[in-house]
Order: C-alpha cells, then sequence, then structure tokens
C-alpha cells in the first residue's frame, strides 16, 4: 500500500514535470512579451533591459532549469502583464474557482448517480424517458450556450438569479468564500449547473449503463432468490458494483471541471482562475499561463491518485491483489 | 400418500417473441413429498431451469407463467404478489446457481451476505445471526468458519464458493431448495463432495430438493425420483432405481442407453437418432415422435398424457392399456 503510494507520486511528479517543459517550450513562441508590455515608443536599449531583467536573453534550458527551480521553491515568477508575483495572483482568484468546482462537482455527482440509478431501476417509465431524452441536451450542447440560455431565463427574463460575478464573499484567512451570503449561494447557482450539466448527464448515463449491467448479473439474481428485499438487491448489493468503473470516469470528469471552468468563468464573469488564464492569453503574460497549466495538471494528477485510492476503499479485491498477494 | 410439500400443475411458461409466442414448459406436473430429492433431467433447452424459475418465481420477462398453478403446502405461489413472493424465496424455498464464481457478490464479505440474508426472513439480531453464519459454515464444511467468515468471495476456490452458496441457500432453513446444476461449473474431484454436502445437509434438516442436472450419475446417486424432460413436456416420472433398470418411454430409454457403464458390457454407445426440437418447431402430438422409432399414426395426432406404468408414469402411447396390439404392431 505504502508502495504503492510513493511508486503513484513518483509517477505524479514526472508527469508535471513533463508538463511543466511543454508548458514553459509553448509559450516561447506566443509572441513577444516585452513588445506587449513596453508599448511602441520605448526604445531599443529599454527592450533589452526589460528583456535582460525578465531573463528572456538566456538559452532555453536555462530559462526552463531557472523556471522549474523557482516553481520547486514556490516561486513562480512576476505577471508581465501585472507587475505582481504569479502565486499572489493565483491566491487571489484560487478560491472562487475551488468553490465553484467544489459545487459543480456535486451537483454532477449527485443528480449523476441519482438520476443514473433512477432511469436504470424504472428503465421503461415515462419520467425516465424524458430525463434520458433531455440529458442528450446536456452532452450535445456546449458550455457557454448553456450558460448564456441560463442567463437569459433565471436572470434577464425571471430576475431570480444574479447574472455575473460571485456576489458577496466573506474572507477567512487568505481564502475569500461566497459560501456564509446570500448573495454568494445566489451567485453560484447558474454557474455551477452549467459547468456541471455535461459531467451530470455523462454521469448519469454511465451509472444508468453500469447499473443495467449489474442488474443483469449472477449475483443479484442469486440475492433474489434469497429473498432479500428489492431496496437491499438495489442499493445494497448493486449499486455498490456499480460505483467501481463510475469512479474512474468520474474522477477523470472532476478534473476537467476545473479545465472547463475557463469558459464558464468568462460568461459568467466569475474571478476565476480560468478568466485570469484568458486575460493573460491576451497579454502574452508567460508566467502566469505556465502557472495555470501546471495548477490545473496537479488537480488531475491529484484527483487521480484520490481515485486509485477510491478503487482500495471499495474493491476487495485490489487490496489483497497488492497486500496480500506476494 | 401425506400432502406434498410442492404441487405443480399443468404449468406452462411461455415466451413471446418476434417469431411468435415460444412455449418451454407445457403442461407439466408433479409432486414432491417433504424431504423428498427428485431429478430434473433433460437435455439442453428441454424446460428444466424455467420449471426452477418459474418455482421459485423468478423467471425472466418476457417469460411468465401462461398456465397451470404452484402450490406450497397447498397454498397457490404461482400468482402472488411480488412483496408476498419475495418473503418465500429464501424462507420457503432456497435456489443454488450453477456458476459459484458468480452468484456471489464480490464486494461484500461472505459473512455479512450471510447475516443480511439470516436478519430478513428471521427475528436473530445481527449479533446471533452472525454466530449462526459461522456455525452454517462450518455445517457446509468450510474450514475454519469463525476465522474466514469475514473473508470475501475472491478468496475461496470455486468448490468452497459453492459451499458457501449452499450455506447461504439453507441459511432460512427453507423447505425446499432448487438446486440448478449445482456442480456442472466445477471441478470433477469437487462434484461428489458439493454433492454430498447438499444431501447431507438437506437430509439432515429434512429440506426437499429439485436437482436440475443433465448427469444421470448424479441423479442416481442422490435422487429418490427423477423426472425426465423433453421439449418442455414430463416424458416420464418414477423412483430412480426404476427410471434407470426399466425405463418406459422411448426418449428415457435411448437416454440410458447413452450413458457408458464402467464394467464395459457394450462397445458402442447408443445414441437417439436426431436431436430435440427447437421451441418454434415442436412437432405436433407426441413431441418425440421424429425421433422415436416406434412411432405409430396416433403419435403424429395427439398428444399422449401420462400413463401408469410399475412404479413410474409415462407419457407414451405405448403404455395405453387401451391400444389394440395390431396398432403397436405396426
Amino acid at each position: 500500500m505504502l508502495a504503492f503510494l510513493i511508486r503513484r507520486i513518483a509517477e505524479a511528479l514526472v508527469v508535471m514535470v513533463v508538463v511543466a517543459f511543454f508548458a514553459f517550450s509553448m509559450f516561447r513562441f506566443m509572441g513577444d512579451p516585452v513588445a506587449n508590455m513596453m508599448g511602441p515608443d520605448a526604445t531599443i536599449a529599454d527592450r533589452e533591459a526589460m528583456t535582460k531583467r525578465l531573463g528572456l536573453d538566456q538559452p532555453f534550458p536555462v530559462q526552463f532549469a531557472a523556471f522549474l527551480g523557482n516553481v520547486a521553491e514556490g516561486d513562480f515568477g512576476v505577471s508581465f502583464r501585472v507587475g505582481r508575483p504569479v502565486i499572489d495572483l493565483v491566491k487571489e482568484r484560487l478560491p472562487a474557482t475551488l468553490e465553484l468546482a467544489l459545487i459543480s462537482g456535486l451537483f454532477a455527482l449527485v443528480g449523476g448517480i441519482g438520476l443514473g440509478v433512477y432511469t436504470a431501476l424504472r428503465r421503461d417509465g415515462l419520467l425516465s424517458r424524458a430525463i434520458m431524452a433531455i440529458s442528450l441536451i446536456g452532452v450535445s450542447l456546449p458550455t457557454f450556450l448553456i450558460g448564456i440560455a441560463l442567463i437569459y431565463l433565471f436572470a434577464v427574463e425571471l430576475r431570480w438569479l444574479p447574472s455575473f460575478g460571485r456576489g458577496e464573499t466573506v474572507r477567512i484567512g487568505g481564502w475569500t468564500t461566497g459560501f456564509l451570503t446570500g448573495s454568494g449561494l445566489a451567485s453560484l447557482v447558474l454557474p455551477s449547473i452549467t459547468l456541471g450539466l455535461f459531467q451530470m448527464t455523462l454521469i448519469m448515463r454511465l451509472v444508468r449503463s453500469e447499473m443495467l449491467e449489474v442488474l443483469r448479473t449472477d449475483y443479484i439474481r442469486f440475492a433474489r432468490a434469497r429473498g432479500l428485499t428489492t431496496r437491499a438487491i438495489h442499493f445494497g448489493h448493486a449499486l455498490k458494483n456499480t460505483l467501481v468503473p463510475v469512479i474512474t470516469v468520474t474522477g477523470l470528469q472532476l478534473g476537467s471541471i476545473v479545465a472547463f471552468a475557463i469558459i464558464t468563468e468568462t460568461v459568467f464573469q466569475w474571478p476565476g482562475v480560468g478568466s485570469l488564464f484568458i486575460s493573460s492569453v491576451q497579454a502574452v503574460d508567460v508566467p502566469v499561463m505556465a502557472t495555470y497549466l501546471l495548477f490545473v495538471a496537479g488537480f488531475f494528477v491529484f484527483v487521480n491518485l484520490v481515485v486509485d485510492l477510491l478503487y482500495f476503499a471499495v474493491d476487495p479485491r485490489l487490496r489483497s491483489a497488492t497486500t496480500g498477494g506476494h | 400418500m401425506t400432502e406434498p410439500l410442492l404441487s405443480v400443475r399443468d404449468l406452462t411458461v411461455q415466451f413471446p417473441t418476434r417469431r411468435g409466442l415460444l412455449t418451454a414448459v407445457d403442461r407439466l406436473s408433479f409432486d414432491l413429498a417433504p424431504g423428498e430429492v427428485l431429478g430434473l433431467v433433460g437435455e439442453s433447452g428441454a424446460g428444466k431451469s424455467m420449471t426452477g424459475s418459474a418455482i421459485i418465481g423468478l423467471l425472466e420477462p418476457p417469460g411468465r407463467i401462461a398456465g397451470g398453478e404452484i402450490r406450497l403446502k397447498g397454498e397457490r405461489i404461482d400468482n402472488l404478489p411480488a412483496e408476498a413472493m419475495r418473503r418465500i424465496r429464501g424462507r420457503r424455498i432456497g435456489m443454488i446457481f450453477q456458476d459459484p464464481l458468480t452468484s456471489l457478490n464480490p464486494l461484500i464479505r461472505i459473512g455479512d451476505q450471510l447475516v443480511e440474508t439470516i436478519v430478513t426472513h428471521t427475528d436473530r439480531t445481527p449479533w446471533e445471526a452472525k454466530l449462526h453464519a459461522a456455525s452454517l459454515l462450518e455445517a457446509v464444511g468450510i474450514p475454519a468458519a469463525r476465522a474466514r467468515i469475514d473473508s470475501y468471495p475472491h478468496e475461496f476456490s470455486g468448490g468452497m464458493r459453492q459451499r458457501v452458496v449452499i450455506a447461504l441457500a439453507l441459511a432460512a432453513d427453507p423447505e425446499l431448495i432448487i438446486a440448478d446444476e449445482p456442480t456442472t461449473a466445477l471441478d470433477v474431484s469437487v462434484q461428489a463432495q458439493i454433492i454430498a454436502v447438499l444431501k447431507d445437509l438437506c437430509r439432515d434438516k429434512g429440506t426437499a430438493v429439485i436437482l436440475i442436472t443433465h448427469d444421470m450419475g448424479v441423479i442416481a446417486e442422490t435422487a429418490d425420483r427423477v423426472a425426465v424432460l423433453y421439449a418442455g413436456r414430463l416424458a416420464e416420472i418414477g423412483p430412480v432405481a426404476d427410471v434407470i433398470s426399466r425405463p418406459h418411454h422411448p426418449y428415457t430409454r435411448g437416454l440410458m442407453g447413452s450413458i457408458p457403464s464402467l464394467d464395459g458390457g457394450r462397445d458402442r454407445l447408443e445414441q437417439i437418432p436426431g436431436s430435440m426440437p427447437r421451441l418454434s418447431h415442436i412437432p405436433p402430438g407426441c413431441a418425440f415422435n421424429p425421433r422415436c422409432l416406434q412411432a405409430f399414426a396416433r403419435c403424429v395426432a395427439e398428444r399422449p398424457p401420462a400413463y401408469r406404468a410399475d412404479a413410474s408414469e409415462a407419457a407414451c402411447f405405448l403404455l395405453d392399456p387401451a391400444m389394440s396390439p395390431a396398432e403397436a404392431a405396426r
């Protein structure tokens, strides 16, 4: 178990270095940040001084090594655009993105598993068919369109919910939260649905097909033959077996919620790291972009690690394969 | 005769398909006394498993009981509401399936699966149920039962898992166990052990058994009576020794002739020409008539009822006492 964990963490580090390399090298071809920062009136001497100050006159491997070394020390560089340490910018924006991702993820998980189980058990029910038909919309419509449609309906026409921003936030230590104010919670509703809808329908369809599969197995038939209650069979025996494959896909999907947040944050003017990334792209703010990519990759790697550990918790066959086996 | 434990009358199981209605079990009747072991034999598709599933109320839709009735101690159970039938399953009728590797939920400890079953059907507290579970595992011959009660199914071999399955089926002391090919998926060396465990436990508890199999050897060793099924219909039913040594139905005779014997009297095994008809192409009259060497005009026209012959009954016009010798000679 411990050996497994150490191996996975080592693998995760390799992944992170590779991502860092690609992030750093790609952004070298995205235009000249110096020209962007100085404007057209700057003298050549000024530009050279700036280039030197940013370390851009060094050869590529040196720049990359310096970048890695700094990152390892928690120094992600200084934003070209704002002139402040990137880590401070990200810290300011991170709570907004993580809170949005958390609520969307919960919405996707609870809604997806609940509706998936329901549509599997009431396979031929009218409501199930309706849910399945509507879920096609969630899978096929692009996120920004859903967001705009929700804004139009609930913010413009009905005026029930705010259309942009986080509402009022409360500061607790270094973390600003929208969970503690009415307007903060109200502001979370539309972006969370927008961001989580695709994942929810995906999880729902996955849970449904897995559940139907499990309900056909011999051990469910044997459970019926033993006269267990329908409730015990569906929720004690079938659901547990359904969740094993669902965990993998769900884990990856929760990772992509953070990545997809860029679009949702743009549509709802959400002050998170996604919108920070978008404005950095426009300004060719390489340190911010690289940090953002590292952050998303790190999140994915972390979620995958959690998924692997969850497997151990759920499936006893894996536990004995690594501990008792040899 | 005392009141039968189970009485099946004219049981008919049908499946609607795109090619029309298929009849998998056709007006099947038999009785089972308390504590009796009845073998149910026949080729694949003869309707053995369907009969078992129909009795315990677990036919897979769209299959359904289209006619006849099933009585458990005189009480009709084929038309009970789902919840009432659920209470009978496990508590009064247990079932064992073919493949022990897939019969147990892989994610739940075997002790918990046992406790769950016991608590569902009895007043035992979970703690008492766990003690009972351990004694059940001991009874089916799991070594170190107390230590292994918290193991998961994958930690057992196939034979051991089938023992666990037997313990589960017997957990609430049912009056009847339907064992659907309980040893087919196991190694030959383990088969006899499993049959012995099942037989001994049921004899001790007075549990009746319907043993579904195509292995006549198992039937000869285990069953009191045997019912031979052909194309969903009863061909012959009677005491095991009679059916094996003095079969009356031509199909049964063919079936017995095709079993190899160890004393090696014959060089070649007898075969029944042809194969069992598909459910969509069952011939009129006796279903066996196209393959029967003794068939005559009446066999194609009418379906034979069951005639008494010694201690057995067989559905064959050759046994009709009213039949003229001339007709039989043709």
